[in-house]
C-alpha cells in the first residue's frame, strides 16, 4: 500500500510520523510517572512502527498516472477492516459489562482496571467511535468519490485522517484501563487526546472541502450534506465541550472550564448532537447512498431528503435539554429541549418513511437478500427510536424513564437496531465492491447475522424496557405512612432477570459480529487467492513491471 | 445595557423564533423551486450509474 503513494506523499508521511514521534518523546519524558507517559511510549511506539513500514518502501517507484483514472479505495478497505476489529472488541466488552452487571463476581482479575466504571466506557467508546466511526470515515471516502466522480485529492491525507482516528480510539480505550477520564460522557478523554482529534478532524474536512471542489456532478448528492454535517458539528461540538485547563503540561488531568449547570448544559448539548451527528447525521449519510444502490431504485423523494436535512440539522441542535429535566436547568431550557425534541420526529420520520418508501416494489428483494434486510430494519428501527425518543423527552415521561434502564433500552434500539444494522448493511454492499468480487463469501453467513442481529437486539430491548418500568415504578411508589415501598435494593434484585437476558441478547448480537468478520474475511482471501493464479496466467516480463 | 439572563432569553425567544421559521420557509422554497428539478432529478439517479471511475475532464459541468 504504501508503494501507491507518490514519493513526496511518503517524505511527507515521515515528517509526520517523526514529529509525531517526538511529540510521544515529550510525553514520555515529560510525563515520568503519570499515565500520560504510558501514552507516549504508545505515540511513540506508533509513530516508530509506521515510519518503518514507510522506509521499507521508501525507493520503491513512482506510481503511474494510471492510478489517477481510478477511485483511490485503500483507505475505505483499511477502514472496513479497522471498523469490525473494534466492533468486535466493543461489543465482547458490552458482553462483559452486562454480564457484571449480573454476575458482580465476573471480573476475574481482582484488580482495578477490570472494574465496571472503568471497562464500561471501552465498551461505549469501542462500539460508538471504534465501530462507528471507522465505519463512517470509511464509507464517506467511498460515498464522497463515487457521488462526486472526482478521486480523492491526495493519497496521504484520508490515512491520516483513518489512522489518526485510529490512535485516538487507542489513547481513549487505555486511558480509560488507567482510570483516565474527564467524566464527561461520551467525551471520556482528556485534553491532549482531544487536541490531536481537532487535527484530525480538521483534515478529514479538509478532504471532503477539496474534493467537493473537484466534483464532475454538478449538484451534491444528499448523502455527502450529511457526512458533512457530521464531519462539521461534530468538530463544533468536540472543541467546546472539551475546553479545559490542563494541570500541567505533564499531567494527564484536566479542569473543565464550564462549573455547574453551564457544564452540565454544555456537556449534555454535546452529548445529544453526538447522537444527532455522529450517530444519526453520519449514518443517515450512509443509508442514502448504500440503500438506493443495493435496492437499485432512485429514494423515493429527493425533495424530501432536502427538508429532512435541514430539519434534522437546524431542530437537533436545541433538543439537549432533555437530559436535564428536573434538575437546576432554569425550566425554560428544559421546555425548549422537550418541544424540539418533539418536534423532531417529523424529519426523523420523514428520513424514515423515504427510506422505506424507497422500498416500495422492491420487497422482494428485501425477502431475498440479507443485505439489503439489514437496512429495512435499520430504517424500522430509526423510525421507532426517533418516536420513543421524542416521546421520553416530554418530562412527564421523562419522570418515570430518567435513570432507569429504559434510557440504556432507548439507547441500543438506536445503536443496536439503527446504528449497527445500517452499518453492517452498507459493509456487506460495499465489501465485494471493494474487493472486485461477485458477492460475499458466504451469502447463508449474512443471513445468520441477520438473524442473530436482530434476536439480540429485540431481546435486548425489550429486556430493558421491562426493567426500565419496572425500576421506575419502584422508585415512585409509596406506601400508606407516605415513605417509599421499596428500597434500592428491592429494585435491584428485581433488575436480576432482565440483566441475565440483557446479557444474553448482547451475547447473540457479539456472535452476529465475529460472522459478520469471519465473512469478510474470507471475502478479502477470495480474493487474494482469485489473483494468484492470474499472476501465473501472464508472462513472468510483464508481471515484474506491473508488480505493486 | 447590562447584558444578563434575562437578555438573553429575550434574544433566544425572539430571534430564534424568528430565523427558524425563515429557514423552514428558505429549505422549502429551495427544495419546490421548479428550476431545481432536473438537477435534484439527476442527482437521484445519477448514483445509480454502475460506471466506477471518476468522471473525466468534459464530463458535468
Amino acid at each position: 500500500m504504501i508503494s501507491r503513494l507518490t514519493v513526496s506523499e511518503r517524505h511527507l508521511a515521515l515528517f509526520v510520523l517523526g514529529a509525531l514521534a517526538l511529540a510521544g518523546l515529550a510525553m514520555a519524558v515529560g510525563g515520568r510517572g503519570d499515565p500520560l507517559a504510558v501514552h507516549g511510549v504508545i505515540v511513540l511506539a506508533a509513530s516508530l512502527g509506521l515510519g518503518f513500514l514507510v522506509l521499507s518502501a521508501l525507493f520503491s517507484p513512482e506510481p503511474g498516472e494510471s492510478r489517477l483514472a481510478e477511485y483511490y479505495d485503500d483507505p475505505t478497505k483499511a477502514g472496513i477492516v479497522l471498523s469490525l476489529a473494534w466492533a468486535v472488541v466493543g461489543m465482547f466488552f458490552g458482553v462483559w459489562v452486562a454480564a457484571l452487571l449480573a454476575w458482580p463476581e465476573l471480573t476475574f482479575v481482582d484488580s482495578a482496571w477490570a472494574s465496571f466504571g472503568r471497562i464500561r466506557p471501552v465498551h461505549t467508546s469501542g462500539v460508538i467511535f471504534g465501530f462507528g466511526g471507522n465505519a463512517l470515515i470509511a464509507t464517506s471516502f467511498h460515498v464522497l468519490q463515487r457521488t462526486c466522480r472526482a478521486r480523492l485529492p491526495d493519497q496521504f491525507s484520508p490515512w491520516f485522517v483513518l489512522i489518526g482516528y485510529n490512535l485516538f480510539c487507542v489513547i481513549a480505550a487505555s486511558g480509560y484501563l488507567m482510570g483516565m477520564t474527564q467524566s464527561k460522557e461520551y467525551a471520556e478523554p482528556e485534553w491532549y487526546a482531544d487536541i490531536w482529534l481537532v487535527i484530525v478532524w480538521v483534515v478529514y474536512f479538509l478532504i471532503y472541502i477539496r474534493t467537493l471542489a473537484r466534483r464532475k456532478e454538478p449538484h451534491i448528492y444528499v448523502a455527502n450534506w450529511y457526512y458533512m454535517a457530521f464531519i462539521l458539528v461534530v468538530a463544533v461540538l468536540h472543541i467546546v465541550n472539551n475546553l479545559a485547563l490542563p494541570v500541567s503540561f505533564g499531567h494527564a488531568k484536566s479542569y473543565s472550564l464550564f462549573s455547574g449547570v453551564q457544564d452540565a448544559m454544555t456537556q449534555w448539548w454535546y452529548g445529544h448532537n453526538a447522537v444527532a451527528f455522529f450517530l444519526t447525521a453520519g449514518f443517515l449519510g450512509m443509508m442514502y447512498y448504500y440503500l438506493p444502490k443495493r435496492a437499485e431504485r432512485p429514494i423515493f423523494s429527493y425533495r424530501l431528503s432536502i427538508i429532512s436535512f435541514w430539519g434534522i440539522t437546524f431542530m437537533y441542535m436545541w433538543a439537549g435539554a432533555h437530559h436535564l429535566h428536573y434538575t437546576a436547568l432554569p425550566q425554560w431550557v428544559q421546555t425548549l429541549g422537550m418541544t424540539f425534541s418533539v418536534v423532531l420526529l417529523v424529519p426523523s420520520w420523514a428520513s424514515a418513511g423515504n427510506a422505506l418508501a424507497t422500498l416500495n416494489g422492491a420487497w422482494h428483494k428485501v425477502r431475498d437478500d440479507a443485505t439489503l434486510r439489514f437496512m429495512m430494519v435499520a430504517a424500522v428501527f430509526y423510525g421507532l427510536s426517533t418516536f420513543e425518543g421524542s416521546f421520553m423527552a416530554i418530562r412527564a415521561v421523562n419522570s418515570l424513564s430518567h435513570y432507569t434502564d429504559w434510557t440504556v433500552g432507548h439507547v441500543h434500539a438506536g445503536a443496536l437496531g439503527w446504528v449497527a444494522m445500517i452499518t453492517f448493511g452498507s459493509l456487506y454492499a460495499l465489501v465485494p465492491w471493494m474487493w472486485k468480487q461477485e458477492r460475499m463469501y458466504s451469502p447463508k453467513l449474512i443471513e445468520v447475522h441477520f438473524w442473530l442481529a436482530l434476536a439480540g437486539t429485540v431481546v435486548y430491548v425489550f429486556a430493558m424496557w421491562n426493567s426500565g418500568i419496572i425500576q421506575g415504578l419502584m422508585w415512585r411508589t409509596y406506601n400508606d405512612s407516605g415513605t417509599l415501598a421499596y428500597s434500592f435494593i428491592d429494585s435491584l434484585v428485581a433488575m436480576h432477570p432482565y440483566y441475565i437476558a440483557r446479557a444474553f441478547g448482547g451475547l447473540l448480537f457479539l456472535t452476529g459480529a465475529v460472522v459478520c468478520s469471519y465473512n469478510v474475511w474470507m471475502t478479502i482471501r477470495m480474493a487474494r487467492v482469485a489473483r494468484v493464479p492470474a499472476k501465473g496466467d501472464v508472462p513472468l516480463y510483464g508481471a515484474a513491471q506491473a508488480g505493486e | 445595557m447590562d447584558i444578563d439572563h434575562y437578555s438573553v432569553v429575550a434574544f433566544a425567544k425572539s430571534w430564534g423564533l424568528f430565523y427558524l421559521i425563515a429557514l423552514a420557509v428558505g429549505v422549502t422554497v429551495y427544495a419546490f423551486w421548479p428550476g431545481n428539478r432536473k438537477r435534484f432529478d439527476r442527482a437521484k439517479k445519477s448514483i445509480l450509474d454502475k460506471d466506477d471511475r471518476p468522471g473525466g475532464e468534459n464530463d458535468g459541468n
